[in-house]
């Protein structure tokens, strides 16, 4: 690990000052990403800035009758709480999902939001990577791509998004609250925070430079009833090969997003029409220009039928 | 003729004695390093070592440490206090052998910096019970055999005592049927939250039974005969 300085930040504008001002410099919360990568060197921070005691970490009805989860909440805690159970159930689901019981006590909604690829090629430092070298290439086209994207990938870059929370979080239509170094706020919906890689896989979102993101808020409840289905190789404890989001309501509307098969989390409009007309049409507008490898072929057959699993169970009474 | 004893106190001695030397090098580095707008582009390469206070508890006792910023928890206990009951398995989150309880919560102390953990209260193995005196926990492992070559143990143990913790507080997980209720306390339950906690010997049945004997949950034989 490279050596870095270290302070502890008193507020957002702060922090974000902080970080701005410093070449090279980043925000640390759980650390559970961050500090693996500067272990292998694919992360060298010259300073790190501690948010953790700035005081996001509350979980708070908003006006229009949603939630505001701060930045600092811990997925264990945000999991847990009672509101978010009974009426976001399919985040509570995304989230205890996701990691051991270890890591969710540590990691935070933000730090969740910005996790980094688990593509084999990106953690390997002695293989060409655009996301972690610009320019250098992609060693998992042609490589072993069983993990890798199906859609919206690029000749840069097939690595996709880890995380589980964000799955729900795009189905939910969550909104990112941030402070920028000039102390200004703004407000990101999620479907515009993550980026494709097209020709620039290492920029992963909407995020400036120096922009710390204080909370992400959840509309009001949408009713219906709440899925998260995640397959993978082992029961727990090990990253979506690919999952499936889902609120379904009585009448078989409803909505869907889809984890592990692209660089972002996976929504599109036209999928969520298709859901009274079951599984396959939903799967052909979600997957609509699909491009597989041998390896992940299986991914388009294991969405269908997860979702056809989902909507399965949201009939039983 | 040696002592072994004395021989592998005299290596941790050395790597220890090796650790500070490097540290006291870099202090004079420090004042510039950490003033605002002073990291020149061509510093980022080659970075002098940071050092930085901490103050925490640990297993009741008080340590106030300067350490490389680079330190994690895990380091900060096993090379600074010799607290080396908390094991280094993969140092990446990966295996849980490194489980520790901080504030009262469990956590891999390979993925955490000792600087964060200012104020904290930590506990390890060591402060869970003595060999005279045995957490409920330390001796069910013991009486079921939850365990071969022992290494991934500490870490299990304070996974578990968390486990029990966790469902008492009602917090749900993977398997919980319904996530608006409490969770029950069952075998299933068990195992997904001892995900984070793997044996490569493979004592899991034995460490199941250790862990529901502490909650109060019917395991082996029992459990499967109730199930079928």
């Amino acid at each position: 690990m490279k050596a870095f300085t270290y302070q502890r930040a008193k507020t957002p504008a702060e922090a974000a000052a902080a970080v701005v001002k410093v070449q090279g410099a980043r925000f640390i919360a759980g650390g559970t990403n961050l500090l693996d990568l500067m272990k292998l060197e694919i992360e060298t921070p010259t300073l790190l800035v501690d948010v953790n005691g700035l005081g996001l970490d509350k979980i708070e009805p908003t006006s229009d009758g949603g939630l505001r989860v701060g930045a600092l909440v811990r997925n264990a805690d945000l999991a847990a709480d009672m509101r978010v159970r009974r009426d976001y159930g399919v985040l509570s689901r995304a989230l205890v999902a996701g990691a051991s019981a270890q890591l969710r006590n540590k990691a935070t909604t933000a730090g969740n939001l910005l996790q980094r690829t688990r593509c084999a090629y990106f953690y390997d430092p002695y293989q060409p990577c655009n996301k972690r070298v610009p320019g250098s290439g992609c060693s998992a086209i042609g490589g072993y791509t069983r993990s890798h994207a199906i859609v919206g990938q690029s000749e840069a870059c097939i690595a996709t998004h880890p995380s589980d929370m964000a799955v729900a979080m795009q189905l939910l239509d969550a909104k990112v609250e941030t402070v920028r170094p000039d102390g200004k706020a703004r407000v990101i919906p999620i479907a515009d925070f993550y980026r494709l890689p097209g020709t620039t896989p290492h920029i992963e979102n909407t995020l400036t430079a120096g922009e710390l993101i204080t909370a992400v808020t959840l509309p009001k409840p949408l009713g219906g009833k709440h899925f998260y289905h995640k397959v993978r190789d082992r029961a727990s404890y090990a990253f979506a090969l690919i999952s499936v989001a889902a609120v379904v309501q009585p009448d078989g509307s409803g909505r869907v997003a889809l984890g592990g098969v692209a660089h972002r989390p996976w929504r599109v409009a036209a999928a969520d029409q298709a859901m009274p007309r079951g599984a396959q049409a939903v799967t052909e507008q979600l997957l609509a220009g699909a491009r597989t490898t041998d390896d992940n072929a299986f991914k388009v057959p294991l969405v269908q039928r997860t979702l056809a699993s989902v909507m399965a169970e949201a009939k039983k009474a | 003729m040696d002592d072994p004893i004395d021989i592998n106190q005299t290596r941790r001695g050395l790597m220890i004695g090796g650790a500070l030397s490097v540290t006291a090098a870099a202090i004079p580095g420090v004042g510039s390093a950490q003033t605002p707008g002073a990291t020149s582009p061509g510093a980022a390469t080659t970075p002098a070592p940071v050092t930085s206070k901490v103050a925490l508890r640990v297993n009741g006792q008080r340590y106030e440490m300067n350490v490389d910023t680079r330190t994690t928890l895990l380091d900060l206990l096993r090379e600074h206090m010799h607290l080396t009951g908390t094991k280094k398995g993969c140092d990446q989150g990966q295996c849980g052998a490194c489980t520790v309880l901080v504030d009262g919560r469990r956590i891999n102390s390979c993925l955490s910096l000792a600087v964060m953990h200012e104020g904290a209260e930590v506990t390890t193995i060591e402060g869970l019970g003595t060999p005279q005196k045995l957490h409920p926990m330390q001796a069910a492992f013991v009486k079921h055999d939850g365990y071969q070559c022992g290494y991934c143990t500490p870490g299990q143990i304070c996974s578990a005592v968390a486990v029990l913790d966790e469902i008492k507080q009602g917090q749900p997980s993977h398997v919980t049927g319904d996530i608006t209720q409490r969770p029950l306390l069952s075998v299933d339950e068990l195992r997904e939250r001892m995900s984070g906690n793997i044996c490569r010997c493979g004592a899991y049945s034995n460490i199941i039974d250790a862990i529901g004997e502490v909650g109060g949950v019917a395991t082996g034989a029992a459990a499967a005969g109730a199930k079928a």
